[in-house]
């Protein structure tokens, strides 16, 4: 509980531009890209709602950036007491809670699509009959490689899990690879927080750029991996439930990675800048809370879309 | 700084930017409120238009598809335009001033919250007008209706989902932040008033599930728009994969929109009682409790897509331990009220209805977790009249009592007791007269959201549609004692109710624009 004198500077803005203009980015956000997905899916010119899509995107994130400048100068100029501190500890912990259980939909989605519904699509138990008189050619194995009906999901030629248990093998996959990268940022992102906590900047300084650059570096392989994906494996959206469990796991925990990214660049240059304090930089901790969070998944991901 | 300490003092500020650019949760309480009474009317026209389609056989005024459009918009805009932005606008209100908190931890992103919802409605509501028309594929939007038989503007729909999910999420965890972390000194967790308790909690269920929801409405985006196959057998995928990961949002989903009730009730029996809420601590136990199982028990809604016996049976037994914690909260309400001196404002009149008929859609609740049993009752008017009576007489009936309730701290004025009980009664009749029918047409076998219905079905139907139209044209009633109580009325006493206790009714009436902006003196604060 908080001593009486914390309350007294609980700091509450008079009044905020911000939200009310951030609504309407968003909003035009999405708006416009549902008519540009409805205008490509009918074939028609999807140029205007692209255009009031980025508008709104851009909106949107010039008023996110004016926000975190605002909360940034307000903590500057000492208006956040101890208290309002906690209040966005609590914040970023909810946040990323809520993180976890979006990813916990698609893990929770490959699952039951591995252990009941390729099994019952192959003609296993009580529900298989559905499988024998739909599609009687098809035979469950996991990764799909044989979709039920290849003329609507095309066949991919191979899946992209491990099927080898051999240091060759390993050494050329390019997953591995990716797990030791994000691992490794991990603890250089912790060591860029003990240098901070230990008042020492060019430490502090190092250490971020490695784990940017590291965060670089995954992104580079997944785009590589994506790549060989589409051209050698052919393996797409399209390609049936290996193909979207694959990729929508894969490329939402990247388009973390790519959010986790900016923002630890972004506190590299607040770093630089001399932002923040030995006793002061909850901007730094959640963003590194983000990224251990975003190592996480991955382990997550390795398990269960790669190995097993 | 010269802001931070003229912070203080200043009042709300004029014209149309105080409610634009508001971080005060009063102001922000009340734009929930009022934008949840007008989703209300508009939900609630769609349910006129359902009404007065089913008021004959044969088909009327509408064409099917439209009728389709009506049943989805209606669900829609009920839940998460009506009910719960009610919720979280008297969360608003009344949480700050029930734990002694100057604000809400978070006022900026508390802003953002609500003013993402009219945009979000807009763009769903505007559907209407397009060519392909509204979505129609029922509230509960199960694929492949949803997705490969869908109307275009299925897009908007997803968008519209995703973005009022963010503004749940932030609103749940706004609530959470200013719960654990602005309590005033000596308000300990098991002293928190119940309605702050069931929040807490509701807003943890929020949390876990509405990014579920964000996710399924994602799968069903890239099975329209990118090819993939999670809802399509042909590429492996599986159309009751969607209603798995849609009900393990939607059954704690309804407890969302109950849990605050729940609070609601325990807040309005001892005040009309003048007696303490029986079982405080066991209050708290349950609730948590029911959060639990709400988690374990989204199958009953899918008993007859094809389970095997062990999840039937896993699914059933563990719906009806639901009906163990909810016994303990009827229980205690009615132990609450035995012997107390009542008194039957209208607060307590609805307080008192919600006991009985939230206990009866309870009930109802529990025939139809009997896995044999609702192979019969599934997908008919039994299912329509069961989550209409925990929905309308439980949750909505709790938001008019709470809205009664401290609407004199909120306008410093009382509002006119003859025209509220006026509002009760006809409420409480035409609900009854809409919903009480349509558990016999269920059981009879009617399906829902059928445009045009056997003839044996005639009686029943076209009493429900004249206890609909009346049950609807009493909410105006509302309207009218809210704006009345706003312009003037008798002064309101800084208690309001002689048996009221709790933080909120230390404050003046009308609550002045910022209240604790230093914490309330520690002994004040006892026990609920």
């Amino acid at each position: 509980m908080a001593s009486a004198g914390s309350h007294e500077t609980y700091y509450v803005p008079e009044q905020t531009r911000l939200p009310f203009f951030a609504s309407i980015g968003l909003v035009l956000m999405v708006f416009g890209l549902g008519n540009a997905l409805n205008d490509i899916k009918s074939a028609e010119s999807a140029s205007l709602s692209t255009w009031i899509s980025l508008f709104g995107f851009g909106l949107l994130s010039f008023i996110i950036f004016q926000w975190f400048s605002t909360v940034i100068r307000e903590n500057h100029a000492g208006l956040n007491s101890d208290q309002l501190k906690r209040s966005y500890v609590w914040g970023m912990s909810w946040f990323i809670f809520s993180e976890v259980m979006f990813f916990a939909a698609f893990f929770g989605a490959l699952f039951y699509v591995r252990n009941f519904v390729v099994p019952w699509l192959g003609g296993e138990g009580d529900k298989g009959i559905t499988g024998e008189m739909l599609w009687p050619n098809f035979t469950a194995v996991w990764p799909v490689i044989e979709n039920p009906n290849p003329a609507l999901f095309h066949d991919p030629e191979e899946a992209l899990n491990v099927h080898e248990w051999s240091l060759a093998f390993f050494a050329k996959f390019l997953p591995f690879w990716n797990t030791v990268i994000l691992l490794t940022s991990s603890v250089t992102v912790h060591f860029a927080h003990t240098a901070l906590k230990a008042n020492k900047r060019k430490q502090l300084v190092q250490w971020l750029s490695v784990t940017v650059a590291l965060g670089v570096l995954f992104l580079c392989l997944q785009v590589l991996e994506y790549t060989e994906a589409y051209e050698h494996y052919g393996l797409t959206l399209n390609s049936g439930i290996y193909g979207s469990t694959f990729f929508l796991l894969t490329g939402f925990h990247g388009f973390h990675v790519t959010l986790g990214t900016f923002i630890l660049a972004v506190m590299l240059l607040r770093s630089m800048k001399g932002h923040f304090k030995p006793d002061d930089h909850f901007g730094f901790e959640a963003a590194s809370w983000y990224w251990h969070f975003v190592d996480v998944v991955w382990v997550g991901l390795f398990i269960f879309v790669y190995l097993m | 700084m010269s802001a931070a300490h003229d912070d203080h003092h200043h009042g709300p500020a004029k014209g149309l930017s105080r409610w634009l650019f508001t971080t005060n949760h009063k102001d922000i309480g009340t734009l929930y409120l009022w934008f949840s009474f007008a989703m209300f009317l508009l939900g609630g026209s769609f349910a006129m238009v359902i009404r007065a389609e089913l008021f004959q056989p044969g088909l009327q005024l509408v064409e099917p598809n439209f009728f389709n459009q009506m049943t989805t918009m209606h669900g829609l805009i009920m839940v998460f335009g009506a009910v719960m932005p009610a919720f979280v606008g008297l969360a608003n209100w009344m949480i700050p001033m029930m734990i002694g908190a100057p604000d809400m931890a978070l006022p900026r992103m508390n802003n953002w919250s609500f003013w993402i919802l009219p945009f979000a409605f807009a763009m769903l509501s505007s559907t209407l007008l397009m060519d392909a028309g509204a979505p129609n594929f029922g509230w509960t939007f199960y694929a492949p209706l949803s997705t490969t038989y869908a109307p275009e503007t299925v897009t908007f729909f997803i968008f519209a989902v995703h973005i009022m999910g963010a503004s749940s999420i932030m609103g749940a965890i706004n609530i959470i932040a200013t719960v654990l972390n602005m309590r005033a000194p000596g308000m300990t967790l098991m002293k928190m008033p119940l309605f702050v308790w069931t929040w807490l909690i509701t807003a943890y269920l929020l949390i876990a599930v509405m990014p579920v929801l964000a996710g399924v409405v994602t799968m069903m985006l890239f099975d329209i728009h990118f090819g993939t196959s999670f809802f399509n057998a042909a590429g492996g995928g599986d159309p009751v994969l969607f209603q798995h990961v849609f009900w393990f949002f939607g059954h704690p989903e309804v407890y969302i929109m109950i849990l605050p009730a729940f609070g609601v009730i325990s807040a309005i029996i001892p005040t009309f009682a003048r007696k303490r809420l029986f079982g405080y601590d066991s209050m708290v136990y349950a609730t948590a409790s029911i959060a639990f199982l709400s988690f374990i028990v989204w199958a009953h809604h899918m008993f007859t897509v094809g389970m095997p016996i062990a999840g039937e049976l896993f699914f059933m037994y563990a719906t009806m331990l639901i009906a163990v914690p909810t016994g303990v909260k009827v229980f205690n309400w009615v132990a609450t009220m035995f012997r107390g001196s009542m008194t039957f404002e209208t607060p307590m009149l609805f307080a008192i209805a919600f006991v009985v008929l939230f206990t009866m859609g309870g009930f109802t609740g529990l025939m139809l977790a009997i896995t044999p049993a609702d192979f019969q009752y599934h997908d008919t008017y039994f299912v329509v009249a069961h989550f209409h009576y925990v929905l309308v007489p439980g949750a909505v009936f709790s938001i008019m009592a709470a809205t009664y309730y401290w609407l004199p701290k909120w306008t410093g004025h009382m509002y006119d007791e003859r025209l509220g009980k006026l509002h009760f009664w006809l409420s409480f009749i035409g609900v009854n007269i809409l919903f009480f029918p349509q558990h016999f047409l269920g059981l009879a076998g009617m399906p829902r959201r059928i445009p045009d219905y056997a003839l044996q079905f005639a009686d029943f139907n076209w009493i429900s549609s004249i206890g609909g139209f009346l049950f609807g044209a009493s909410q105006l009633i509302l309207l009218v004692v809210v704006i009345k109580c706003i312009k003037g009325g008798k002064k309101a006493t800084a208690q309001v109710w002689d048996g009221a206790k709790g933080l909120e009714w230390t404050v003046a009436s009308p609550a002045p624009y910022h209240t604790f902006t230093t914490p309330p003196n520690p002994d004040l604060i006892e026990a609920p």
